[in-house]
């Protein structure tokens, strides 16, 4: 599943940036669907072994966090936080602790693949029943959490590992150039 | 009787209007009849008042559970029965049931209504499924579901009678508030702040449903339903085009300023008052100017909608303090002047007291010590800044800048208060207020919009006041001199709407589930019992069979069972900290159930 997060596999003009990420979590949920993808997240060890334009990636090629030994977080997991906080938990809950309505994402994603947590937030899920109505919005085409994706993972993966703690992650790394870019162009700024 | 009252109406109307002076009248006659509870807040002046005093500061500790109804739903269950004559009427949050129950048939379901709506509609809800409650009018009961759809029920038999759609849960409308019946009209606000909805008040013809006026926040002048000559701001004319020239370009078409709290009505003056909600987004540089008129206390001809005045409270605001909280409507002398007074309790921190005849400012203060984002408010007349908040640019997130946490703000984004509903007291003149006591960090970035996607722009954390391990307060309030009388500390804010009673009693509801009931004068705890989850309901009286009785929703959830659940942190303090704000999750569960009492016979 390398491919999945290898931005240089996906064609190059800006514009169709949202798009390509609409594309990519669209062919996520293919694997989700399909049960192509069930590798869960404790089973595989966290560890960055690799980074490339400040984004780290553990053995297996998925995205992870990085926390140095003085508490410094990569640029992901502190954008994550911030993005969560926005985007998420006014469901979930603060710090993915979750509420009296949705559950703890720091619990989910322990079992949840990479491609699992892609699909889901892109497409929704419905959990109704005669005693529960919980129901997931698909955000796949809200910008705000579609340019982000890798960003919540990465973040959320850190809180399921107990990387970082429930306030703000109080050092970063810089921003990196590359991830300003992909940002830019993909929430259309110029 | 109440045939009998439609009949001696209609002959002393004759020529007028038919349906619209007699449902008011009902409904005015209806509401000073003590045994019942006929609108959402008991009358129409919002006071949450009884005159009911079979129990007393003396007899109230011998209160017992006399029965309870499970409503079968899990969700946080806000608002609060009503009750005319035998019948009860309660409503659920999504998917917004009502029951109607015979309270002299050992509480026998009459009918039970039932909508059905897609679910979709749910995560489009900013905070939790809640519903506020239903309002009653020309023998129907009006429910605002989930959807925006304004049902009208036959308060006899539960059949829907009309129903019309108030907005688009597509671009995130939706229904969390209650009705209001004025005349022949029933209003409703509207859901949305996190969506950028432009919101509004609308008033519909309670016999078809048909809409009547419809008066946005924000908008062109035709929109607002304003006279730039006649509707005056602090005493003078707004002006032309005064909200749209406070907004970039079109940005207040996704402008906020919604409408979901709560309706207050004075027939003498034919004024219908509500506040308006957070301008959108909540990242306050990316919407230059004072976004009029998110944050703003309107005062509208109840006929027409036409605005009679406004005052905008937090004016481009930069922490979330939406303008919805009730305006209590009392009268009061002041400095030895009889006066029509509104008292409200803002979000902000500030409680103010206005003449509500012509929107004059008299008192703006802190009701709780440690709001800290603001001096206070400009009191002086000639002052170019008058009635302005003075923002403190350490706490001020515009200042601070996008990308950048502004920290140590008082009140945190839920306010010192909330929707949950004050009440006042004419005997001991003192108003009752449930408040948060929440501080937070902030930190605004730049979002853009999607049609039916969250509009958020901040990154928000929160926790008690620095050095403090309590997260409510229930505070007795003085409106004429802007002074807390006295004040019991709470673990949890106080989610639950007051009642003030004859018998000297006020009671609320806490996080963890217990009714309490305090002495009106001292504030002394005299009685209080643990319901079967958390109450973020408000606390009803009524008067079956010559027994007064006690009755409140339990149900954890809404705005507090986001943050509370998992328990706040102190980012202060490191992670050490946050076993001492223990979680609400360690005291209660989800649950939706109406508990009711009464003295022992």
């Amino acid at each position: 599943m390398d491919w999945l997060h290898a931005p240089e596999h996906f064609p190059t003009n800006p514009e169709d940036n949202l798009l390509r990420k609409i594309w990519f979590v669209g062919a996520a949920m293919i694997f989700a669907v399909s049960g192509g993808i069930t590798l869960a997240a404790d089973a595989v060890d966290p560890t960055a072994v690799k980074s490339e334009d400040g984004k780290y990636f553990d053995k297996e090629g998925t995205p992870t966090f990085k926390v140095a030994p003085d508490g410094t977080v990569d640029w992901y997991t502190y954008s994550g936080y911030r993005r969560y906080h926005s985007e998420c938990h006014v469901c979930h809950g603060p710090d993915g602790m979750g509420s009296t309505y949705a559950p703890a994402l720091t619990d989910s994603v322990k079992t949840m693949s990479y491609g699992d947590f892609v699909g889901v937030v892109a497409s929704g899920r419905k959990n109704v029943s005669s005693s529960q109505e919980n129901v997931m919005p698909a955000l796949g085409d809200n910008p705000n959490v579609a340019c982000y994706m890798d960003d919540l993972y990465i973040y959320l993966r850190a809180r399921a590992n107990d990387a970082v703690g429930r306030v703000r992650p109080a050092k970063k790394e810089d921003k990196p150039d590359a991830y300003t870019e992909a940002e830019n162009s993909c929430m259309g700024r110029k | 009787m109440r045939r009998l009252l439609v009949a001696t109406c209609l002959g002393s109307m004759a020529a007028f209007a038919v349906g619209s002076a007699v449902a008011n009248e009902e409904l005015i006659k209806m509401s000073q009849n003590p045994k019942d509870w006929v609108m959402p807040a008991g009358d129409y002046a919002n006071t949450r008042y009884s005159k009911l005093n079979q129990i007393t500061a003396a007899n109230v500790g011998k209160l017992q559970v006399a029965w309870t109804f499970s409503t079968g739903v899990l969700r946080g269950h806000e608002g609060g029965p009503l009750i005319i004559g035998n019948m009860m009427y309660v409503h659920t949050p999504f998917p917004n049931k009502v029951y109607a129950l015979d309270l002299s048939k050992d509480q026998q379901i009459v009918w039970k209504y039932e909508p059905k709506q897609d679910p979709n509609v749910i995560p489009v809800m900013c905070c939790d499924t809640v519903n506020r409650g239903v309002a009653y009018g020309d023998g129907k009961i009006f429910l605002h579901q989930a959807d925006t759809t304004l049902v009208a029920l036959d308060a006899k038999t539960g059949k829907v009678e009309w129903s019309v759609k108030n907005g688009d849960p597509g671009k995130g409308a939706t229904g969390t508030s209650a009705p209001l019946v004025i005349k022949d009209k029933v209003l409703i606000g509207i859901s949305g702040g996190e969506f950028g909805v432009q919101c509004h008040v609308t008033a519909y013809d309670i016999k078809s449903g048909k809409q009547v006026w419809r008066a946005y926040s924000e908008g062109p002048d035709d929109q607002l339903l304003v006279d730039p000559e006649k509707t005056t701001d602090l005493g003078k004319p707004i002006g032309k085009d005064s909200s749209i020239k406070t907004w970039q370009g079109d940005q207040w078409k996704i402008g906020g300023g919604c409408t979901w709290g709560w309706l207050s009505y004075d027939p003498a003056l034919n004024m219908v008052y509500y506040g308006s909600g957070n301008p959108s987004t909540w990242n306050p540089k990316q919407r230059p100017g004072d976004n009029k008129w998110s944050m703003t206390i309107f005062a509208r001809n109840a006929d027409t909608g036409m605005a009679r005045w406004v005052y905008q409270m937090t004016p481009h605001d930069e922490w979330d303090y939406d303008g919805v909280n009730e305006m209590i409507l009392s009268d009061q002398q002041i400095n030895g002047t009889e006066r029509k007074l509104l008292t409200h309790f803002d979000r902000n921190g500030l409680a103010y007291t206005m003449d509500r005849v012509n929107g004059e400012l008299l008192v703006a203060e802190k009701y709780d010590p440690k709001v800290n984002w603001t001096t206070g408010v400009d009191m002086n007349k000639s002052s170019p800044t008058y009635g302005r908040p003075k923002v403190v640019a350490q706490y001020s997130t515009e200042q601070t800048g996008e990308d950048k946490n502004t920290k140590g703000i008082c009140p945190a984004a839920l306010g010192t208060k909330d929707e949950q509903p004050a009440a006042y007291s004419p005997d001991t003149q003192l108003f009752y207020v449930p408040t948060n006591h929440v501080c937070m960090d902030y930190e605004p970035f730049k979002v853009s919009y999607t049609a039916g996607q969250p509009y958020v722009g901040a990154t928000l954390s929160m926790y008690p006041p620095p050095g403090e391990s309590h997260m409510g307060n229930f505070i007795a309030w003085d409106n004429k001199t802007g002074k807390i009388v006295w004040s019991n500390k709470e673990q949890f804010s106080v989610w639950s709407g007051a009642l003030a009673t004859a018998g000297g009693v006020v009671f609320y509801g806490t996080l963890e589930g217990y009714l309490k009931a305090v002495d009106a004068k001292t504030g002394k705890e005299l009685y209080k019992f643990r319901t079967p989850s958390g109450i973020i309901g408000n606390v009803t009286t009524y008067e079956q069979g010559g027994r007064q009785y006690i009755a409140v929703l339990s149900g954890v959830g809404g705005w507090a069972g986001i943050g509370l659940a998992a328990g706040l942190t102190d980012p202060t303090a490191g992670l050490g900290a946050v076993g001492g704000y223990a979680a609400l999750s360690n005291y209660t569960a989800l649950g939706g159930s109406l508990t009711v009492f009464a003295l022992p016979q």
